[in-house]
């Protein structure tokens, strides 16, 4: 057992770290005030090959894996989680459940543009009355015979990325009597007749990423887009969200890394009581724990991201990461803000925004409460 | 055209720590870049092949772990990459290193073909002497513009703006051609994701001493081979700026020059 990134994984890694230091960093504060996410710096993940890590390069992807793609994550995220959602929904939910579930037609006309850098995504399956019961789907997508069309009404909320994704991987009930067996995932194309898009819903954090609430009346999506079969929309869902729970754990990570870092910078200049505060041994006590936490947060990360790279099962795994390194992220920018007192409140300095941002990571893409029935099911509890 | 590019790793001095006590660097756990200059070049070719096809070639001579600046030249989009590393090069000055780099250069373009473009940095930040470049070119026997600032090519003919202490030359001159470059010239783009993986499934070929030992004299390589005794090394005392007085006649200026002097206790 080897706890070394290989070297390909350390060029990316600095790559990543350069992106994020010179392009992404000094445009978040304002993104997060305005609440409005930077075009050009989306153009530019996207020229580079960050919304494309993980998929094949024959389909005009990175080639890289998943364990690169939480390298790029955790980078991202340290200056800016609203970039590390944008990333992966996009990276994760979308572009992950088109690779795992499309046809090669399917591949060619939205995976390759999606991974290309041409094109970006999202995922709808939040509704006002379906989040951890993602069961309680209510949009409804009917088959037209006559056209070989369906035709879907609803609304989605929460769906990151909505305000400038050009695809969308939804998920829409087509039989109620059937519960999660009586479901579809149909990539639909946001420019569509009946699609209207909400203004960024006002939140406590990742204020710059798109969250919009996504409206369907009558939109009628060819047959061809539908992904999988008939019945399998809500294990698609599933399975996309197991692949954006690792990255979700990676954003914690960063979001953690970042604000430890800035800390850590704070308390060796800030003299209190006649000496550095990074003197006392309190201080260097809590830094010792935040630390060792985010690294154990990282290792679990990476061990369910090398999972699904060796194709074993990471169902558990990515629940596991997200679970621990949420919870570390909260925790770390709560103590972050706290070893930089009243400064580490103000909005001058940026740990209050990883403060506000590490909070729905203990929520979004399952709840750490949804992450521990996950877990407990893979522990064979039931006699 | 097919562009040639020579880079070097050197340590990231704005990285590099004095110790308190004995005032040497620190290089322990510092980490290593592509000179900056270099990466400037090797940003201008990669921009000139976009612009004009052809293929960018980067050389650099040096340890075995110099090939992670070749990757990261790859990954930037040249297309090819050669480590010159040998133990007999070891300690070689510039003399001897523009001496083994010409003659690496030369055996590729017999396998590959000619080059039109050589392109070098000015200087590295942790010897400093600029004279690599111009060695280079002197052993291919090709002409060369140093401090290039902007690069134009229209045929034949390249078009260099070169940097001066308080102006630029436009110069023209045919191909093939060796141009050192600044900092200034171009801003070097990211690596991309893609072009890392790729990267690192390439085998990156070894020019070492075998390699040249039928084209190059023994005793003007390695340590032996180098002309150059170091007596010191220290590091640069930054100088401030100086002060430039336009459109003043000569009893004025003498006047100013007088005044100076007396003001700092010359004279």
């Amino acid at each position: 057992m080897d706890f070394k990134l290989s070297k390909t994984h350390q060029l990316q890694q600095e790559m990543y770290r350069r992106f994020a230091e010179n392009e992404v960093k000094p445009l978040a504060e304002d993104m997060d005030e305005t609440e409005v996410y930077d075009m050009e710096l989306l153009a530019k993940m996207h020229k580079y090959g960050i919304m494309g890590i993980p998929y094949s390069k024959e389909y005009g992807g990175v080639g890289g894996d998943y364990l690169s793609y939480t390298l790029a994550m955790e980078e991202m995220s340290k200056v800016d989680g609203s970039t590390g959602i944008t990333i992966s929904v996009h990276t994760s939910l979308c572009c992950g459940a088109i690779d795992a579930f499309g046809t090669e037609e399917q591949k060619q006309k939205f995976l390759r543009p999606l991974v290309d850098g041409s094109a970006t995504g999202c995922y709808g399956l939040t509704e006002p009355g379906a989040g951890s019961d993602a069961a309680g789907v209510q949009t409804q997508a009917v088959y037209d015979e006559a056209t070989d069309e369906w035709v879907v009404n609803g609304g989605k909320v929460f769906t990151t990325n909505s305000a400038f994704a050009d695809y969308c991987v939804l998920i829409a009930m087509t039989d109620r009597n059937l519960g999660t067996k009586g479901m579809v995932a149909l990539i639909v194309d946001l420019k569509s007749e009946g699609v209207t898009i909400s203004q960024n819903i006002k939140r406590m954090g990742i204020r710059a990423a798109q969250n919009c609430e996504v409206t369907y009346e009558n939109v009628r999506v060819p047959n061809a887009n539908l992904l999988g079969k008939v019945g399998q929309g809500f294990k698609i869902a599933m399975k996309a969200l197991d692949g954006g729970r690792i990255g979700i754990a990676a954003q914690s990570v960063g979001l953690a890394q970042g604000a430890l870092d800035q800390a850590i910078e704070y308390v060796k200049d800030r003299k209190q009581f006649g000496r550095p505060i990074a003197a006392f041994q309190t201080t260097q006590f809590k830094i010792a724990d935040m630390q060792t936490k985010i690294d154990a947060a990282r290792l679990l990360t990476w061990r369910a991201a090398v999972a699904k790279d060796n194709h074993e099962n990471y169902t558990a795994p990515a629940a596991m990461a997200k679970l621990f390194a949420s919870d570390v992220a909260n925790y770390v920018c709560r103590e972050a803000v706290q070893l930089m007192g009243g400064y580490g409140y103000c909005r001058e300095y940026a740990v209050e925004r990883n403060l506000r941002d590490a909070k729905i990571t203990e929520i979004y893409e399952g709840t750490s409460e949804v992450m521990k029935m996950v877990i407990a099911g893979s522990l064979n509890l039931k006699k | 055209m097919r562009i040639a590019v020579c880079i070097k790793q050197v340590p990231d001095t704005r990285e590099v720590k004095l110790d308190p006590v004995t005032n040497n660097l620190i290089r322990d756990g510092v980490p290593s870049i592509i000179n900056m200059d270099d990466k400037s070049g090797l940003e201008m070719a990669i921009r000139l092949k976009e612009k004009h096809g052809g293929t960018v070639t980067v050389f650099t001579m040096g340890p075995p772990q110099a090939d992670l600046a070749l990757r990261e030249a790859l990954a930037m989009g040249c297309d090819k990459a050669y480590l010159i590393s040998a133990r007999e090069f070891g300690g070689s000055d510039t003399y001897a290193t523009g001496y083994i780099i010409a003659n690496a250069m030369r055996k590729v373009e017999e396998e590959e073909g000619a080059f039109d473009l050589f392109i070098t940095g000015r200087q590295a930040i942790d010897g400093d002497t600029a004279q690599v470049g111009p060695q280079i070119a002197e052993n291919l026997g090709v002409p060369q513009i140093s401090y290039a600032e902007g690069i134009e090519i229209n045929g034949d003919v390249v078009t260099v703006k070169r940097q001066y202490e308080d102006r630029y030359h436009i110069i023209e001159v045919g191909m093939p051609c060796l141009l050192t470059a600044i900092q200034e010239l171009a801003e070097p783009r990211y690596m991309h994701a893609g072009l890392i993986v790729d990267a690192y499934n390439t085998e990156i070929p070894v020019i070492d001493f075998a390699a040249l030992e039928s084209r190059i004299d023994k005793t003007t390589i390695g340590n032996a081979g180098s002309p150059t005794n170091v007596v010191r090394s220290f590091t640069k005392q930054p100088k401030g700026q100086g002060i430039k007085y336009d459109n003043v006649g000569p009893d004025e200026a003498v006047k100013i020059i007088m005044d100076k002097m007396i003001e700092r206790h010359i004279i």
